[in-house]
């Protein structure tokens, strides 16, 4: 059911969000958050021969920063470090069938927690 | 399903009775006001002079006291616009609260860039003027002193009687935002010295786009719209006729039954204020007696404010986070997204403000719909809760802490 601003994508991710908790053991943990509105975004990432093989996150913000947080966690699964890492807002936002111009920053908050993700992954990696 | 609406601080639902009033003046009475020499003028005319006692005696006016407008921003533009350059070349000072609405607030920036100085009123925690701060920011060059009657965001009502007493004594035009309280709060301008008074028709059960500004006999407002002669000079352009007759009605009906919507509203009020307080981290914010009947505004930690509408809506109950206008999700900056200015004003942190939520009741609302909201909200706060890093970091430091 499509509510208000959000696109019925959106809204199907906001109310029943894939992947939501945490990774015990996680190879590589994002957190980012943002300024503008005090919002939040925590995602774990399970990594096993360069593939991500699981993902989950907690978000604290709106709508369309929980539903990019889902759309996000979707998207990872099953590529490699490389592709995930090339994942843009832009893509969150279009596989949700698009935000509205004053949420992209709130997909934009995505895009940063699966860089930081695989920047702490790297680094524990680093040997 | 039932559907619970708690957004009245936004917009009220026409009153039946008020739509009935207006309904002629769509269709058989459609004369302009201004061509008055033939029957059909006449009948606009007088539809109009009409409207315009009965919305003066909802405030203890006169008639020739009340100019019509589209509603409550442009009678807030004229009284902070008109009324400072009314003041005369000498007068280059304004004084405001720091809670007044965006018609007020953004209506200085022109001033500003005409060389006024303005001076912003802080609020307590409450949200309440110090009166006292008031008598300190009046200079000999003051203009203006411009304090809300009621705030839409948080609820509290000003202490508007000691303030105007304050600017009389000062000889200061003062000018009271009632667009909340109207209609819900007794205002009578013989008793508060109030010279200006903004008043809106949606608020209290009118139609949209209807609104007036009271301007005390003898206060000089200069004019902000040019053109005909309509409005007494202060507002030129042709009156949206049914518009006006609405707020007449609306003016009348809400004069003689506030009282009792202002019991019902309490009572609802209270039941709802009682059964938010299960919810643990749950804050309320405005002064906790002095404030609009029916209007629960608080916020809840670990919980973002739209999220929580959002899954509200879903639920049929359907309630605003902070300021209805700043609310929207059609601007196209990301200046929309700002912490409310009100809640800022009260010292909530920054990161908080965006997740201010605000129950408003009115007058068509049942025990009911409260209820629904009541079973509503601990199962979506968990929810919501349950999915957050902040709060998963808090229950951490709680196990840890002891
Ligand atoms: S408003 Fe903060 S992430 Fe969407």
């Amino acid at each position: 059911m499509a509510a208000g601003p959000y696109s019925e994508k959106v809204m199907d991710h906001f109310m029943n969000p894939r992947n939501v908790g945490e990774i015990d053991g996680a190879d590589g943990v994002g957190e980012v958050g943002n300024p503008a509105c005090g919002d939040m975004m925590r995602l774990y990432l399970k990594i096993d021969g360069g593939t991500v093989v699981d993902a989950k996150f907690r978000t604290f913000g709106c709508g369309a920063a929980i539903a990019s947080s889902s759309m996000l966690t979707e998207m990872i699964k099953g590529k490699t470090v490389e592709e995930a890492r090339a994942i843009s807002n832009q893509h969150v936002a279009d596989a949700l069938d698009g935000l509205p111009a004053v949420k992209i920053h709130c997909s934009v908050m995505a895009e940063q927690a699966v860089k930081s993700a695989l920047d702490d992954y790297d680094k524990k990696h680093a040997v | 399903m039932t559907k619970a609406f708690f957004d009245h601080i936004s917009t009220t639902p026409l009153d039946p009775r008020v739509f009935e009033a207006m309904r002629p003046y769509f269709l058989d009475r459609y004369g302009n006001p201004s061509s008055h020499i033939h029957d059909q003028g006449q009948a606009a005319l007088r539809a109009v002079d009409q409207a315009r006692s009965e919305v003066a005696s909802l405030i203890g006016a006169k008639a020739g006291e009340i100019v019509f407008s589209s509603g409550a921003t442009e009678s807030n533009n004229l009284a902070v616009l008109g009324a400072a350059e009314g003041a005369g070349a000498g007068k280059r000072h304004v004084v405001v609260s720091d809670v007044e609405h965006f018609s007020v607030m953004n209506a200085l920036i022109p001033l500003r860039n005409a060389g006024y100085e303005v001076t912003i009123l802080p609020v307590d925690r409450n949200g309440v003027v110090d009166p006292d701060a008031v008598r300190k920011a009046l200079r000999a060059d003051t203009a203006l002193l411009s304090v809300m009657h009621a705030n839409a965001e948080i609820g509290t009502i000003e202490p508007i009687g000691p303030i105007g007493r304050i600017a009389k004594e000062a000889g200061v035009t003062f000018h009271v935002d009632a667009t909340a309280s109207a209609g819900h709060l007794p205002l009578d301008v013989r008793e508060i010295p109030a010279d200006l008074v903004t008043l809106s028709a949606h608020n209290f059960y009118g139609p949209k786009g209807a609104g007036a500004l009271y301007i005390r006999e003898g206060t000089k407002v200069a004019p902000r719209s040019f053109g005909g002669f309509q409005e007494m000079g202060y507002r030129a352009g042709t009156e949206n006729v049914p518009a006006v007759v609405g707020m007449g009605a609306a003016a009348i009906l809400a004069k003689s039954e506030m009282g009792a919507w202002a019991e019902h509203l309490s009572r609802l009020g209270k039941t709802l204020w009682d059964g938010l307080a299960a919810i643990p981290m749950l804050h309320y914010t405005g002064h906790p007696a002095e404030r609009l009947p029916g209007h629960v505004s608080f916020w809840v930690e670990h919980v973002e404010g739209e999220s929580l509408l959002l899954f509200l809506n879903m639920k049929g109950v359907m309630a605003a986070s902070g300021s209805a206008c700043s609310s929207n999700l059609r601007g196209h900056d990301e200046e929309d997204l700002v912490a409310s200015p009100v809640l800022r004003a009260i010292g909530v942190p920054t990161d908080i403000c965006t997740g201010s939520i605000t129950f408003s009741l009115g007058k068509g609302n049942t025990a009911d719909e409260v209820r629904l909201a009541l079973d509503a909200m601990p199962g979506i706060v968990e929810r919501l809760r349950a999915m957050s890093p902040t709060y998963l970091d808090y229950q951490k430091q709680q196990g840890k802490g002891g």
